[in-house]
C-alpha cells in the first residue's frame, strides 16, 4: 500500500529566497523527498491558494502587510509550522532597517536617490503596506521548529525534514548549526 | 603531607589552589564552564551570568565564586542549559546582533556559547535598540550594537592599557558603552589596534578595519568546532597577520 504523502507548503516572507535555494540543493535527494511529500502553496508550485497541510515551511520576516497575512493563513492551515533562516528567527538583513523611521527609508529610495526621474514614493493600493518595524515570524504566530541560518545548507535541512518525516525528535550535528 | 584540597565538578574531582575560583580551577583542570564576562587575564565582573552552575544546590557564577573544598558543583545539567540559553537568548534581543552581516561571525564568543548551549532561536520579543557606529579611528571600528556590557574593553583599557578609553555610562536597560571622551569619539581617544582592549571583545563591537574575512566564512574558529574545544577567541595565540579571531 502506498502512504499517503504528506502535504508541505513553503513560502518566502521578507527574505531573499536563499532558503528556497538551499532547499533545491538538496539535489537528487529532491527525488527522496517528492515520494514522501506533496508541495502545495509554494513558490516552486506556483499555486495560490493554501490548502490544510501537514507542514508549512516559512523563509522571511515580517515586513509589511501581506506578509502579516500569509502568515497567519500558513498557522491557520498547517499543522507544524516551521520558521527557516537567519529572517525568519530573528529579522536578518531587512530588520536592519529598524535602526531607521520608514519615512526616512522610503524617501532615501524614492525620493533622493540616485538617477531617480520624477520621483516619488510608491503608493498604490494593490503594494502591501509596509510595517513601521521588520519582526521576526515567532513575534506573530506560534512556531513549533526554527531552523537557523543564512540559509541553512542543504544537509541541514534534509537532516531536519527527513528526522520529521519519520517523526524521529531533532537532531543536528554541531556543524549544521550557525548563524549566518 | 596533607592532600591538596578539591572539589566535585559534574562528578569530576577539581583540585584547586588557594584564592582560585569555580571558574579558573575548572579552567585548570581543563573543564569548560561556558561564559563571556569572564577572562582568565582580568578580575572576574560576574555580570553576563552565562557562567552559572549550582553549588550544593544554589545557583551561583562560577567566576566569581570562590573554590572551597568538599563543595559540590553541577553544569553540564539541563536545568543550567536552559537558564543559560535564556540569557544568551535575552543578550541576542537586546542588542542587534545580524550574523549574516557581521564580519566577527565565525569568530565571535557570543556566538559560540549560544552554539554550546543549543540556542536554536532567539525566542524572545526583540528590542531592535537605535545605537550608533563609530567610524572615527582610522584602524578600528565600534559597533555599539554588538555590545553585551561584558566591561572587557573597560577593564582592559584601564588596567593593562593604562588609557581608559571605555566606561559604561548608565543604569539598568539605559547601561551602554561610552568612549570616555568629550566628543564620544573613538578617533579622538589615544586608543590603538595593539592595546589589549582591542584583542578581548567576546562579540563584533570592536572591530579591526582593512582586514575584512581575511578568514572566509566557514573556515573560522567556530565554524567546525565548539568553543569547549578549541577556547575562547581572545585566549589564542595571535594569529599572523596580528589578527586574533581567525
Amino acid at each position: 500500500m502506498i502512504e499517503a504523502r504528506l502535504k508541505v507548503a513553503t513560502c518566502s516572507l521578507a527574505g531573499c529566497f536563499g532558503c528556497h535555494m538551499s532547499l533545491l540543493d538538496l539535489d537528487e535527494r529532491l527525488f527522496d523527498l517528492a515520494e514522501r511529500v506533496e508541495l502545495d502553496r509554494s513558490p516552486l508550485t506556483d499555486i495560490k491558494e493554501l490548502g490544510e497541510c501537514d507542514i508549512g515551511l516559512i523563509e522571511g520576516g515580517v515586513c509589511n502587510a501581506e506578509n502579516v497575512h500569509v502568515l497567519m493563513e500558513f498557522r491557520a492551515r498547517c499543522k507544524t509550522l516551521i520558521a527557516i533562516g537567519a529572517c525568519a528567527l530573528n529579522g536578518g538583513i531587512p530588520a536592519m532597517r529598524n535602526q531607521f523611521a520608514l519615512k526616512d527609508c522610503l524617501e532615501e529610495s524614492y525620493l533622493r536617490g540616485m538617477g531617480l526621474v520624477d520621483p516619488q514614493i510608491p503608493n498604490d493600493p494593490e503594494i502591501p503596506l509596509l510595517l513601521a518595524q521588520v519582526h521576526p515570524v515567532h513575534e506573530v504566530v506560534k512556531i513549533d521548529y526554527f531552523l537557523p541560518g543564512c540559509p541553512p545548507s542543504a544537509d541541514t535541512i534534509w537532516t531536519f525534514v527527513s528526522q520529521l518525516l519519520s517523526g524521529q525528535s531533532a537532531v543536528l550535528s554541531y556543524t549544521q548549526i550557525h548563524y549566518d | 603531607m596533607s592532600e591538596q584540597p578539591h572539589f566535585t565538578l559534574d562528578g569530576r574531582r577539581v583540585p584547586f589552589a588557594d584564592g582560585q575560583t569555580l571558574m579558573t580551577a575548572a579552567l585548570e583542570a581543563g573543564i569548560y564552564i561556558p561564559h563571556l564576562c569572564f577572562n582568565p587575564e582580568f578580575a572576574p565582573h560576574g555580570s553576563c551570568r552565562v557562567c552559572l552552575v549550582k553549588v550544593n544546590g544554589r545557583v551561583q557564577a562560577a567566576c566569581t565564586t570562590p573554590a572551597a573544598a568538599g563543595l559540590t558543583v553541577q553544569s553540564e545539567i539541563e536545568e543550567l542549559r536552559e537558564m543559560r540559553r535564556g540569557i544568551l537568548q535575552m543578550l541576542f534581543v537586546e542588542g542587534n546582533h545580524v550574523c549574516p552581516a557581521c564580519e566577527k561571525s565565525g569568530a565571535c564568543q557570543l556566538q559560540a556559547v549560544a552554539y554550546y548551549v543549543g540556542m536554536l532561536a532567539p525566542h524572545y520579543t526583540h528590542f531592535y535598540p537605535r545605537r550608533p557606529v563609530d567610524a572615527s579611528h582610522p584602524e578600528a571600528v565600534l559597533d555599539f550594537n554588538r555590545c553585551i556590557l561584558c566591561e572587557l574593553c573597560v577593564r582592559a583599557s584601564r588596567d593593562v592599557d593604562g588609557k581608559n578609553v571605555f566606561a559604561v555610562q548608565g543604569r539598568g536597560i539605559q547601561a551602554r558603552l561610552v568612549v570616555n571622551t568629550p566628543s564620544g569619539q573613538l578617533g579622538a581617544t589615544p586608543f590603538s589596534i595593539d592595546d589589549k582592549a582591542a584583542q578581548v571583545c567576546p562579540t563584533g563591537t570592536i572591530l579591526l578595519k582593512h582586514r575584512g574575512y581575511e578568514t572566509p566564512i566557514g573556515q573560522r574558529l567556530y565554524d567546525r568546532k565548539p568553543i569547549s574545544m578549541v577556547g575562547d577567541v581572545a585566549q589564542l595565540p595571535e594569529s599572523r597577520g596580528g589578527r586574533r579571531h581567525d
